[in-house]
């Protein structure tokens, strides 16, 4: 690297919110909007989501079958790969453990593709959506997930970059092998985890 | 959407600016003499990372706007009052000055020349279109290629002679341009534009992102052929999710 940057000074640095991740900024109340596709239209009452692959039970809910699993939510950070970050978020659906319990995952299912409405697909290791880690939600604040955000339903894996967090999320299909997804066939990283700036493949 | 490929993308190296213009108010286009580059894709983007003195570091990403074929790598930034990476690329940086950057990067925003695609910008979304065209002529593929463009008015349309030679049409919100009354671009703009087989690339703001991917949607297009980068908030134009 080419050591300090001629005239660079930065932002003031002196309270660095210890939630943000290196190379991260607040974004505040904002929340962009990023997305490789056009916006899709899903009704709740198209909606479904499926698990399947390597699982003893493979399984669909409906929107209802859905609300009927055990209610679950999610209260803190989100970190996008684009560097920004947003604090104190509040979501709430199910978690991904509910759906798993009902799918059950064989002893070779160790890796999870998340595929959403519009084909958009993205890689998770099997650990990193289990134990309370990972959910499908559908209200943001208490108000309905907007579909610009992922609606009706988005997956939310909050300890990773965000792109891991599917939006319009269809089916979770369990795998023996890690393959890539959409973005890290595009140079993303496989796992993305912010805090050791996992942004792109090779980091 | 479907994954696309394995694009080249390139570790970090330590660039030297090579020129320095600000043809529009409000941006600054940089061109960047990167060693041991690795030859990007129209539609690719480079991180640039500021470092200051105490070791506090800042990156954002931008758009390429030269061809691969470019001996140099060209990046447009469009000034935001509160960019942090932006304000100082755009007062500041010199030529001479070096600058950690990192790319190609992105596999999914790309047009590899050989097939017919309907090009949308917004804004300083044009960027990464102009790389395409710049491709486009070096290949003689130019027929390939229909183009429309936003922007308020002319004079604020980055790479606006480039655009307009290649054939773009023009849509102006805030002055009239040729026969056209101000206004934002419609399907009536675009359809005389689209042909089956086109795979389209949608570029700007989020919201001109979601006007254009719409109108395109309402117009027949498959959502599958329709490739959408979205600026964040912070002015970049990179989008994952």
């Amino acid at each position: 690297m080419a050591g300090p940057t001629r005239g660079f000074l930065g932002r003031s640095r002196a309270p660095r919110d210890p939630r943000l991740p290196p190379g991260q900024y607040d974004a505040g109340a904002d929340w962009p909007v990023l997305t490789a596709e056009p916006t899709p239209r899903i009704t709740p009452e198209t909606w479904s989501v499926s698990v399947d692959g390597e699982v003893a039970n493979p399984t669909t809910w409906t929107w209802d079958e859905a609300h009927e699993l055990p209610g679950a939510e999610y209260r803190g950070d989100i970190h996008c790969v684009t560097t920004w970050s947003k604090f104190d978020t509040h979501f709430s659906g199910i978690s991904v453990d509910s759906l798993l319990e009902a799918a059950r995952p064989t002893a070779e299912g160790r890796f999870v593709m998340a595929t959403s409405k519009t084909g958009y697909t993205t890689n998770l290791p099997l650990e990193d959506v289990t134990g309370g880690k990972a959910w499908l939600v559908w209200e943001y604040d208490g108000k309905p997930l907007p579909v610009e955000h992922g609606g009706p339903v988005r997956m939310l894996v909050p300890h990773l970059y965000f792109w891991k967090s599917a939006k319009w999320i269809s089916k979770l299909t369990l795998l023996k092998r890690d393959q890539p997804g959409f973005w890290e066939q595009n140079g993303y990283h496989d796992r993305g985890d912010p805090w050791r700036q996992q942004r792109y493949q090779g980091d | 959407m479907s994954g696309a490929g394995r694009a080249p993308a390139g570790g970090w190296r330590t660039a030297t600016v090579a020129g320095v213009r600000r043809p529009l108010a409000r941006s600054v286009q940089l061109r960047l003499d990167v060693p041991d580059r690795v030859d990007h894709l129209p539609g690719q983007h480079y991180v640039v990372r500021l470092t200051a003195a105490d070791g506090y570091t800042a990156q954002r990403s931008y758009s390429v706007a030269s061809a691969p074929d470019d001996p140099l790598v060209e990046l447009w930034i469009e000034r935001l009052d509160d960019g942090e990476v932006s304000t100082y690329l755009a007062d500041v940086v010199e030529p001479g000055d070096v600058l950690d950057v990192r790319g190609p990067i992105g596999g999914w925003f790309v047009w590899e020349g050989d097939e017919p695609a309907l090009l949308i910008g917004g804004g300083s979304g044009v960027v990464p279109l102009v790389a395409m065209v710049r491709h486009a002529r070096a290949i003689g593929a130019g027929d390939l290629l229909r183009i429309a463009v936003s922007t308020r008015t002319l004079a604020e349309l980055p790479y606006a002679a480039e655009l307009v030679a290649a054939g773009a049409l023009v849509g102006t919100t805030r002055e009239a341009y040729g026969i056209r009354p101000a206004a934002r671009l419609t399907a009536m703009d675009l359809l005389p534009l689209w042909e089956p087989g086109q795979t389209s690339y949608v570029c700007g703001s989020t919201p001109f992102a979601e006007a254009a991917s719409q109108l395109l949607v309402g117009m027949g297009v498959p959502p599958a052929s329709i490739r959408v980068e979205r600026f964040g908030a912070s002015g970049e134009p990179v989008p994952p999710i």
